[in-house]
């Protein structure tokens, strides 16, 4: 319980850290919104007072004292209220975030969990047939495919599988012709079109669980209790998934929750590549329009998410390895 | 207890080796493994490629007086961009740019991991989990989703704000595991010994630590410099670099404007992109050696 409200702790405030860094990230940085919008339009020729007073009321020129807006940011943000967007005048930053969202969490969510699983379970068999083929082959080729840039691998299915072969979809998250609904046509549609994103996803993480576990599990193998284990005639499966496994891959959850960072920042540039309407490709599509509003909700939002997938590892963490409730 | 404090304590202690010395038997353990080698090398190609860029490169970077979109050919060998550049010569001088963030980022945030990793494990108390907590902050932060977010705010500032941004999001890492090496290196009885002789804190931290753990350091360093050249390449691709330089990221941010992919030019995307995989392939693998020299367990070996 201890250790609970000890990770809860440190959760909110890291939370408050993230907010506060979202606050004060775009007043450290030269120029404003107002500015830079002023800067496009007097690029066809003078901007008039009138014109200028009339685009700073509308993108909300921060007024008050710096403390005064930031217990305002404090209240908006627990209101999710991130105010309207600039390139898609005039939705909502919320409700262009909330329609991305799920799209970004089925694909980059199961395929994590996916690789995690896949790359961890390989990992343990590479360590434990160490120095053979099995070792061999899936270590090298994962860490082959992890230095592969997200993009590239990206580029390079959607070249192949998509343009060359006709395989699967290049583009979008369903097709313009299937009407959307809770239809079978429908969720076959979406997903032939998360195959390709997947795929990536998938080949260039799958590298790091690998040879961290099998890193992980090489280290126990060395330990004294798996020798004992060994002495006493325990069989070999008994033996690596049993002791060796069960505590090589608590270091590894950590990783997990760590790298989780990594895999939601490379699945921005797939989205960008397959044109994915997830959150990562709006970020790229704010960032472009420079739509500072939605761009610094989707920031928090993909930090806020990172977030509590750590606290989650960190509670599963507790649970598995009773030393840490201590 | 004052027996101990009389020992006299050698002028070359075992514990800490000079630097130079670790260095070198560092370089020849690493020489020693496969994988290690083999990385060496092709990292050396690719710092050869770059050095001798303007005479290798057949034509200028930016020389864009070719047909436009030309098939590889005997003239151009990758064929030529939609601008009418030189794939093969843009292929070339793009790795000066590539090796250089990846370097400078590399070392930069490399300092600043030992900096922080080593003074934090040695730190106690209140100081020592606020430092940890700033550290923990930017740990979960995502890197790539940050450094977009402050690209975006300082709109094309170049080669150096990109390396900036690395510099600022890419730490924290390495200063987490140079911080448990110190931890664990702070027990042990060469540092007893140098702080009963009176040495300073910064003393013992960065000549009787450091020097046992320039492998983990080498380790941090080729680490960061991989990721450095993978997040110059993605925000160079997204568009939110210098687009007017020539590097293997602008060259498939260009590729991708110009709808390559369409036109079947697939030399165009593939040729960078494989050089980036291929440089980061060879930092990865000079880290195997660099790994098996910190932990011997996974030097080499025999199966069960």
């Amino acid at each position: 319980m201890k250790y609970l409200l000890q990770k809860l702790g440190l959760f909110v405030l890291t939370l408050w850290a993230a907010v506060t860094l979202n606050f004060f990230l775009p007043r450290l940085m030269p120029g404003s919104p107002a500015d830079a919008a002023i800067a496009k339009l007097s690029q066809n020729g003078p901007v008039s007072d009138a014109t200028r007073a009339a685009i700073e009321a509308q993108l909300g020129v921060p007024t008050g004292s710096i403390w005064d807006q930031y217990v305002t940011y404090l209240g908006q943000v627990a209101r999710l209220d991130f105010g309207v967007s600039y390139t898609f005048y005039p939705q909502s930053v919320a409700s262009m975030v909330s329609t991305a969202l799920p799209y970004t969490i089925g694909l980059v969510g199961i395929v994590t969990v996916l690789a995690f699983v896949i790359g961890t379970l390989i990992g343990v068999a590479a360590a434990w047939r160490r120095g053979t083929w099995l070792d061999t082959l899936p270590t090298l080729t994962g860490s082959f495919l992890s230095t592969f840039p997200y993009f590239w691998t990206a580029l390079l299915l959607l070249f192949f599988l998509g343009y060359v072969l006709h395989w699967f979809p290049t583009t979008g998250s369903y097709a313009a012709t299937t009407t959307p609904g809770f239809t079978g046509d429908f969720i076959a549609d979406i997903a032939r079109h998360a195959v390709l994103p997947a795929l990536t996803i998938l080949l260039t993480s799958l590298g790091g669980w690998i040879i961290g576990m099998r890193n992980a599990m090489i280290n126990t193998l060395g330990q004294d209790y798996v020798t004992f284990a060994e002495a006493n005639g325990l069989r070999g499966r008994t033996i690596a998934l049993r002791y060796a496994a069960r505590n090589a891959i608590l270091p590894n959850l950590t990783g997990f929750g760590l790298t989780l960072g990594g895999v939601v920042g490379g699945s921005i540039l797939v989205e960008q590549v397959f044109g994915y309407p997830g959150i990562g490709y709006l970020l790229f599509n704010a960032v472009i329009g420079q739509d500072y509003p939605l761009m610094q909700a989707l920031f928090l939002m993909i930090t806020v998410s990172v977030l509590i997938a750590n606290f989650l590892v960190d509670i599963l963490y507790g649970v598995l390895d009773p030393r840490t409730r201590r | 207890m004052t027996s101990t404090m009389n020992v006299k304590i050698p002028d070359d202690r075992i514990a800490s080796p000079s630097p130079w010395r670790a260095f070198g038997r560092m370089v020849g353990t690493l020489w020693s493994n496969g994988k290690a080698r083999l990385g060496l090398c092709l990292l050396g190609a690719f710092v050869l490629v770059a050095v001798f860029a303007p005479v290798l490169a057949p034509y200028g970077p930016k020389d864009n007086g070719f047909e436009r979109n030309a098939d590889a050919s005997l003239a151009h060998w990758l064929g030529t961009t939609a601008a009418g550049e030189d794939v093969l010569s843009q292929l070339i001088y793009g790795a000066q740019i590539s090796l250089l963030v990846g370097f400078a980022a590399g070392i930069l945030s490399t300092i600043v991991a030992v900096l922080i990793g080593l003074s934090w494990g040695y730190m106690r108390g209140f100081a020592g989990e606020v430092v940890g907590f700033i550290v923990n902050l930017f740990l979960v932060i995502p890197g790539l989703p940050l450094m977009i977010v402050i690209a975006a705010y300082l709109q094309n500032g170049g080669i150096l704000m990109i390396i900036a941004v690395i510099v600022v999001t890419g730490w924290a890492w390495g200063a987490r595991v140079l911080r448990s090496q110190t931890q664990s290196l702070r027990g042990n009885d060469f540092v007893t010994s140098a702080q009963f002789s009176g040495d300073s804190r910064a003393r013992i931290v960065f000549r009787e630590i450091l020097p046992n753990i320039t492998s983990i350091i080498a380790g941090t360093l080729f680490g960061a410099a991989t990721a450095a050249i993978l997040a110059e390449a993605g925000l160079e691709f997204l568009g939110l670099g210098d687009s007017s330089i020539v590097s293997w990221g602008t060259m498939l941010y260009w590729a991708q404007n110009s709808n390559s992919l369409l036109t079947g030019q697939w030399l165009l995307l593939f040729a960078p992109g494989l050089c980036i995989a291929l440089l980061a392939l060879s930092l990865t693998l000079i880290n195997f050696g660099v790994d098996g020299i910190s932990n011997p367990r996974l030097r080499e070996g025999k199966g069960r």
